[in-house]
């Protein structure tokens, strides 16, 4: 089981070609982190993966079944996308009503929907503001009503657009918690972020894009230490790999325990 | 005497029950850098809104204690002679950009136009800023219709340009890529050299430890910690406060319960680097 991009590319309909001929296969139960800068192409890239938009040339396959055959609606369930930004996903009236609202809709049973609810809400840490107006929580937060939206649904994939812009300690520390659930569960993870120091620490396997193209899809360590890679991208690498490199200590490391080790 | 002096500031918004700020006390010394740091909901913004003087002008609720801005209080400020002295970059690049304007261009004007500056001087520097933010290939753009990186670049744009000697700027590189944040830090750092008063609020700190002179941390609507940038970064009890401490400060620690002491604690990758320098001269 999988979701895959083979020979994938996207063009507007303006004519704007976002995404060259990519290929990627995520398995159930992989955690990928895509990384690059803005206007390279990540988030067209993954709503092709959840058959928001259906590729322009190539082809996208969900568990061997090309998008193009399916609805939006039907992959969304086996692909659950949290959008950059939460006030293009929201519009219910409080927290409660809006992470029921797909469950509901799909008639699910009382208990049924009450577990799913509960798990989503203990994850994100929302517990507080279930009775809220959304639009009356702060930024951060309201990025995780969206995320507890998805996991509601209980998706075999799920992709995260920037889930980190933003958060603080707390969030940080919810969301890399958030990761490990879904990993040991086997849920497959797509999270697109700007911040190295949350990939080093949580993702082995990391897929950079740089104009509109996948140039690099390897383990964390090999991709940080490729200076080609990192300068086409223009990527920074994390502080203690850079502190490492810059002493003279070797390439790719990104643990302070490893550092301190080299000393 | 500081640029704008807090004393005993307890605050709420209107309809609220609980204070967004209590207890606040805080001196902002002129042409200083500051990094506001904390848990989001810690009162980050309401002091950003108290300084740039929207409370109590643009926010009623319940003000107490003295916010002195220059030498004036804060409710005897004429409300277009302050935002011509304090600019304020919105956290949410949605709310800053006004809606009213049909190009990126007129929305960099307005406040210029606000401030009453002649037409040539104002089309220069709308040019200028432009190019220091590279956003000269949306100068035609509607504001409306555009990403939220660039978004917050025009948000930013707007208030570069209106060069004001206080700058309250709130999260400007939470929608920015790892490039275009470094340039952003860059400009911030050069208006501090050129003598402008910034307050920050970043939750990058790394780039808060590279670039501030002093930090505030805040938690629970009040200012938990104030120092200076070295002395606040490498404690980590302030891990408990809702902080993060920086990597190579962390490091340094590391190497302190690993018996190998490096002369202090680094908070960036250059000293992180210049420290393990002396430690491995002093070994040899």
């Amino acid at each position: 089981m999988s979701i895959e991009l083979r020979h994938a590319s996207f063009r507007y309909p303006d004519n704007y070609l976002a995404n060259d001929d990519l290929n990627l296969v995520v398995e159930q139960g992989e955690s990928v982190a895509i990384v690059g800068q803005n206007g390279a192409g990540k988030t067209t890239a993954v709503k092709m993966l959840n058959g928001l938009y259906r590729p322009t040339k190539g082809d996208v396959l969900v568990d061997g079944v090309n998008t193009r055959e399916k609805t939006a609606a039907v992959i969304g369930r086996t692909v659950g996308y949290v959008f950059q930004n939460p006030d293009d996903q929201i519009f219910n009236q409080n927290v409660r009503a809006e992470i029921e609202y797909m469950p509901r809709r799909l008639k699910m049973p009382e208990p049924e929907m009450k577990r799913r609810v509960d798990r989503a809400v203990e994850l994100t840490g929302l517990k507080k503001y279930m009775g809220k107006n959304p639009f009356d929580i702060p930024y951060p937060i309201r990025k995780f009503v969206t995320i507890a939206d998805v996991l509601a649904m209980e998706p075999k994939y799920i992709i995260f657009d920037e889930p980190t812009a933003g958060q603080d300690k707390h969030g940080t520390e919810l969301l890399e918690n958030l990761l490990k659930v879904l990993k040991a569960e086997g849920v497959g993870v797509v999270t697109i972020t700007h911040d190295m120091e949350f990939v080093a620490r949580n993702f082995d396997r990391v897929v950079v894009m740089a104009k509109k193209r996948i140039i690099a899809d390897d383990t964390a360590k090999a991709v940080f230490s490729n200076d080609e890679v990192m300068e086409q991208a223009k990527l920074k690498k994390p502080q203690i790999c850079q502190v490492a490199e810059m002493a003279g200590l070797g390439k790719g490391i990104l643990t302070i325990e490893e550092l301190v080790e080299l000393l | 005497m500081a640029l704008i002096e807090i004393r005993d500031v307890t605050y709420k918004y209107p309809f609220t029950k609980k204070p967004a700020l209590h207890d606040v006390n805080c001196s902002i010394e002129k042409g200083k850098f500051y990094g506001v740091i904390g848990e989001n909901g810690g009162g980050k913004t309401s002091l950003c809104n108290l300084m740039r003087g929207l409370i109590p002008h643009f926010y009623n609720g319940e003000l107490t204690g003295i916010v002195n801005i220059d030498g004036t209080e804060v409710r005897d400020w004429n409300t277009g002679e302050l935002a011509a002295k304090i600019g304020y970059v919105f956290q949410n690049p949605f709310t800053q950009i006004s809606g009213i304007k049909p190009t990126v261009f007129e929305e960099i004007g307005m406040g210029l136009e606000n401030l009453g500056m002649e037409k040539e001087a104002m089309i220069h520097r709308i040019l200028e800023v432009s190019k220091e933010l590279d956003i000269e290939d949306l100068l035609q753009k509607d504001p409306n219709a555009m990403s939220g990186g660039q978004r917050q670049r025009v948000a930013f744009a707007s208030i570069l340009a209106m060069d004001q000697d206080i700058m309250v700027i709130d999260e400007p590189t939470s929608q920015l890529d790892p490039q275009t944040t470094e340039k952003v830090f860059d400009i911030i750092g050069q208006l501090k050299n050129s003598g402008k008063t910034i307050i920050l609020v970043e939750h990058k700190i790394d780039l808060i430890a590279r670039y501030c002179d002093e930090v505030i941390l805040m938690q629970g609507g009040t200012i938990v910690r104030q120092g200076a940038t070295a002395d606040i970064l490498t404690d980590t009890s302030i891990e408990e406060l809702g902080a993060v401490v920086p990597q190579t400060a962390l490091f340094g620690h590391a190497m302190v319960r690993a018996g190998k002491s490096l002369e202090r604690i680094p908070i960036t990758v250059e000293d992180a680097v210049e420290q393990i320098r002396k430690w491995k001269e002093v070994q040899a």
